[in-house]
């Protein structure tokens, strides 16, 4: 950007000074506001980020960054010849997954159906109520949970019948996912429609008039004018959920995670709190954090090509 | 002038609207269930009578969790953060963002894909958890707050509301000798008020929610934020989560764990159901303030 072609607010039309430095002087004020946030962004954010070299380091807390002995790939190596490491793989890959095909397109389908109500209080009213879980936290919504799906009185077991011998639902592997994706969906469906209920508030009315006078019924007007007008929504938020394919949502899991489900249940990030945080393990669960970063990375890459190959849509 | 609609457009509506109606159920029994079992008698709880409404009705599970000097200190830890850690945040939303809403302002691309970034790659874990430690932050309240000074994200919203602003204004006041300083906080703080609102409650909501910080960086129990202490409370009850030994007799008399924890369930929501309201009328504002592209 050049600088010297700038429009330059009012009541500072001398400019003597030349070069960058005259200009920083100039605007100072503006420079010094912004020394508080970027020193922010560089310890909280930067510094973490490069931190991570210590994945190559045999790091031990008393001899410090600079001290501890350089190892190459060794943790990743050992990581990659865990017996466990298959099992934390596909945990995490499956429950992604079925956030993708089973909690991913709830909202949008909540959004078409919410944009079908010609009564507004009552879609005000649904709003209202399916906004609100966001807001609760994840520790809520698992003391929610626990309660509903308690073996000995619980909601759940009191509706299938089994008030007397419950089944203990957070205990059981075979549950374990399908209490994940459903606690997630009942908690962000509502949220996560807000930004398909925007595209579709977005697309002309002067689009479906035209339709109707065609003589397009409600399934081709939705087929033809409001599924184009969402897709690049749905493209977005699709590429940007699978950068992050292994992150399947540590706060939520660690909740509902015990011993009993760990077959189905354990995944990259709470093997790493374990292992690193628990036990000190510093070095091997910075690997796998490198790892997951360069993942997501290489995935988002390649499913941004495709989509802007197929649909498009691309987030750059 | 009404169309007469075909018998699968009545039916679709009616379907939908049923459907619909099924989503906000699913979403408010779990909590009825909650506040009924909170409101009924041990006998009601442990016989598996409590539906949707309270059986054997009393408040004694409440009794216990106002009466409980843990619940109260780890909410009292809460309330300081959510004051404290709200108002840096804001103060540090408005400084980044002003300057950052000039768009003559040299370096400003930069500096914006500088904290882009930030959003798309985040801080892993573990050196994350060795810098709040190099720091000297664990155990301290601070750690809690100092982390998520600044979010990228409300940044970018409020960026967004600023650049709406006239220049006109600006140019007003600095003829009027007003400082950048004065102007960001006489002018543009104010103008803004639409914006701070939502990111306030944006914050605010996301410090009492605050999980993941607490249990990372918070070992000591005098310390523990409400959600922490909440979490310990559902899955492993032990006693001195529960409010002391002394209340162990009072317990196995009169309480259940199970309508205890979800007295305390509903205590710890009722702050956030409070301000709903508010939240409602401002937060999709802001969601799609932010879904708008420059």
């Amino acid at each position: 950007m050049s600088i010297s072609t700038v429009a330059k607010p009012g009541g500072q039309a001398d400019a003597p000074k030349k070069g960058i430095w005259g200009y920083v002087k100039r605007h100072r004020a503006f420079y010094l506001m912004l020394v508080p946030g970027i020193l922010y962004f560089l310890v909280f954010k930067y510094l973490p980020l490069a931190g991570s070299f210590i994945a190559f380091q045999d790091f031990n807390i008393f001899k410090g960054f600079s001290g501890s002995e350089w190892v190459g790939f060794k943790w990743f190596q050992q990581l990659f010849e865990y017996p466990n490491f298959g099992r934390l793989m596909r945990n995490t890959l499956i429950i992604s997954l079925y956030q993708v095909v089973f909690a991913f397109p709830l909202p949008i389908l909540l959004a078409i159906m919410l944009n079908e109500v010609r009564k507004m209080a009552y879609k005000r009213i649904v709003q209202t109520v399916l906004y609100l879980p966001h807001f609760l936290s994840w520790t809520i919504v698992f003391g929610l949970s626990y309660m509903l799906l308690s073996p000995t009185n619980g909601f759940v077991n009191q509706l299938i019948g089994r008030a007397d011998d419950g089944i203990a639902f957070l205990q059981l592997p075979d549950y374990f996912r399908t209490i994940i994706i459903t606690s997630g969906i009942w908690k962000e469906m509502g949220w996560n429609a807000i930004i398909f209920i925007a595209a579709l508030a977005g697309i002309s009315p002067s689009l479906y008039e035209a339709a109707k006078i065609d003589g397009a019924n409600r399934m081709k007007q939705f087929l033809h004018i409001s599924l184009p007008g969402l897709l690049p929504a749905i493209m977005i938020l699709l590429l940007l959920k699978i950068g992050h394919i292994l992150d399947s949502g540590f706060e939520q899991i660690y909740q509902f995670l015990n011993p009993a489900v760990f077959e189905t249940g354990d995944v990259l990030d709470t093997y790493t709190y374990r292992v690193g945080i628990l036990q000190g393990q510093y070095s091997i669960t910075t690997a796998i954090g490198l790892f997951k970063s360069l993942i997501g990375f290489v995935l988002l890459v390649v499913a941004n090509r495709i989509s802007k190959w197929t649909t498009g849509e691309g987030i750059y | 002038m009404r169309i007469k609609r075909s018998f699968a457009e009545t039916a679709f509506d009616t379907f939908n609207y049923a459907l619909l109606a099924l989503f906000c159920l699913a979403v408010v029994v779990p909590l009825l269930y909650v506040i009924a079992g909170s409101l009924s008698s041990n006998e009601a709880i442990t016989h598996s009578e409590v539906f949707l409404w309270p059986v054997g009705f009393n408040l004694n599970n409440y009794d216990f969790v106002i009466h409980n000097r843990v619940f109260w200190r780890s909410f009292g830890v809460t309330a300081v953060i959510v004051i404290v850690g709200t108002t840096i945040n804001m103060v540090m939303t408005l400084l980044t963002s002003y300057p950052l809403s000039k768009s003559w302002l040299g370096g400003r691309k930069p500096i914006l894909l500088f904290i882009i970034f930030t959003m798309i790659f985040q801080a892993p874990m573990i050196p994350m958890y060795l810098l709040i430690k190099e720091l000297h932050l664990l155990n301290s309240i601070w750690a809690l707050i100092v982390p998520g000074a600044l979010s990228a994200f409300n940044m970018m919203l409020c960026i967004t509301f600023m650049r709406s602003i006239p220049e006109e204004l600006f140019e007003a006041a600095r003829v009027d000798g007003m400082s950048e300083y004065r102007i960001l906080w006489r002018i543009v703080t104010p103008l803004s008020m639409p914006i701070n609102v939502t990111l306030i409650l944006f914050y605010a909501v996301g410090h009492w929610n605050n999980y993941l910080g607490p249990l990372l960086y918070v070992t000591d129990p005098a310390k523990q934020p409400l959600q922490l202490y909440l979490y310990n409370l559902i899955s492993q009850f032990d006693m001195d989560s529960a409010g002391g030994a002394a209340s162990v007799l009072e317990l196995s008399s009169k309480l259940t764990p199970q309508g205890l924890q979800m007295a305390t369930i509903i205590v710890a929501t009722v702050p956030v159901i409070i301000i709903y309201p508010f939240l409602q009328k401002h937060f999709i504002k802001g969601a799609l303030l932010g879904s708008v592209k420059e």
